[in-house]
């Protein structure tokens, strides 16, 4: 199993475009912070792929 | 005394920007009560947008202020990866907006109508009755939660859109179906400001392009969009927005920093029981220009007027309302159909067609030069997309709006 996903906050832009691509509804804005759900997670790296800022991290 | 928030609305619209706020005008116009809940400090704000539009796509739903109009453009150019360009003039005007301004114009519309709105309130999930039926909505409020009663949910929470995941509708995007954008909004610099500049190439902006919008002879729009599928890791639109600003703009200062995602392909379901989805929600965008502001208004109208026409009924089913979908449909289904074919063979294009195609399209006279002439050229270039557009042709009504 690959490491979690996590925001880094200091680049994310709370866009919402990680969100629009996940196909487990693992990711959701929640208070003006994106929330990565790793146990949801299937890591197809797609929010990763798309961030703008690439702000999303995979911790190992 | 503030006005206080009612136990019920007829219609609840999640998100204040032009989706929700023209929905909420045309629901509110006919009658219904509608309350538009908006998550930040004010509507318009952050601008996640290149702020184009044209003049006959928002003019049917606004009368022209110039407090939200920065510039007036007359025409675009588009600059191929060889630093060839070809200027054109012969496609209606446009606007470039403040819309910061706009969005508030367009509640104000909306409030004008009777729609009452409310800031800082954050939809947090669905209220359902004891038959598991869709009866309200739940949001957060400087720090507390309230539930309030509605028939109708109307989910204008742009590309993340909450709302659809809470319906069930399947709204994920495929990474060939997104553009990853950033944009500055930068000062010190000197353009035309009747002109709006567009760049292609693999080195600019793989499968999607970089635009310099004016918002004034010394200011504007500077962003770029490139294909879901054509990020690598550091290598993504910061490092292309920077390296075209470095090598084109180097005494920029910029005043204003935005990300975000633009889908390019429109969904197909906007409805299930008690909820409809409007603007970016619905992923309701041009997919060659990524422009979604006359898009939305477009679907909000009929959104709203499906609603009053639910109210009538008294039937919210996903069924009754989805003739919002088939009215949507007769309207933009075609050209979002044939938009949408052109952009599958425009994200794969090589920078050598680019070159000839902008080169082909600099021999046509000025005057017979607009987007129709430029996809004649296209064709020629580009034989696959001869069948693609032949399909969609048949299909007829081919607006070319921005």
């Amino acid at each position: 199993m690959e490491g979690v996903l996590k925001v880094n906050k200091a680049l994310c832009d709370v866009c919402g475009t990680c969100v629009s691509v996940c196909y487990v509804s693992a990711i959701v804005v929640k208070e003006f912070e994106i929330n990565i759900d790793n146990e949801k997670c299937i890591k197809c790296l797609n929010c990763v792929k798309v961030c703008p800022f690439e702000a999303i991290e995979e911790e190992k | 005394m503030i006005k206080q928030i009612a136990p019920y609305y007829d219609v609840i619209v999640i998100g204040g920007g032009p989706a929700g706020a023209v929905t909420a005008r045309y629901a509110a116009e006919n009658g219904a009560s509608v309350l538009i809940l908006e998550r930040d400090r004010e509507v318009g704000i952050p601008v996640r947008c290149a702020e184009g539009v044209s003049v006959t796509g928002i003019s049917p739903f606004i009368e022209p202020d110039e407090q939200w109009i920065c510039t007036m453009i007359k025409g675009a150019s588009l600059h191929s990866p060889d630093g060839n360009y070809v200027e054109m003039y012969n496609n209606g005007d446009g606007y470039v907006l403040e819309r910061r301004i706009f969005d508030r114009a367009l509640v104000d519309l909306a409030c004008s109508k009777g729609a009452t709105i409310l800031t800082k309130a954050d939809a947090i999930g669905f209220v359902k009755n004891n038959d598991g039926e869709i009866s309200g909505v739940q949001y957060r409020y400087l720090g507390k939660i309230y539930s309030v009663n509605c028939k109708i949910i109307i989910g204008a929470d742009g590309i993340e859109s909450q709302v659809g995941k809470w319906a069930g509708i399947n709204t994920t995007i495929k990474l060939e179906d997104l553009e990853t954008c950033v944009q500055y909004t930068v000062n010190n610099i000197k353009v035309n400001p009747e002109l709006c500049r567009f760049y292609f190439g693999r080195e600019v902006s793989p499968g999607g392009y970089l635009w310099v919008f004016p918002k004034s002879e010394y200011s504007a729009n500077i962003g770029i969009g490139i294909c879901g599928i054509e990020t690598k890791p550091n290598i993504g639109p910061l490092y292309y927005l920077n390296k075209f600003i470095e090598n084109n703009y180097p005494n920029a200062s910029v005043s204003y920093t935005v990300g975000g995602g633009v889908p390019t392909k429109h969904g197909t379901d906007f409805v299930a029981d008690h909820v409809m989805l409007v603007g970016d929600a619905a992923r309701q965008v041009n997919p060659i220009t990524g422009g979604g502001i006359v898009q939305a208004m477009i679907a909000g109208r009929i959104c709203g007027e499906t609603c009053t026409k639910a109210l009538q009924a008294n039937d919210f089913s996903k069924k009754f309302m989805s003739e919002y979908e088939k009215r949507w449909d007769k309207v933009l289904g075609a050209n979002q159909r044939f938009m949408y074919s052109v952009k599958s063979s425009f994200i794969k294009m090589s920078d050598k067609k680019f070159n000839s195609i902008v080169g082909a399209v600099k021999s046509i006279n000025q005057d017979e030069l607009n987007l129709h002439a430029l996809f004649k050229v296209a064709l020629k270039e580009e034989p696959m997309l001869v069948a693609k557009m032949a399909t969609s042709f048949l299909a007829s009504k081919i607006k070319f709006d921005w």
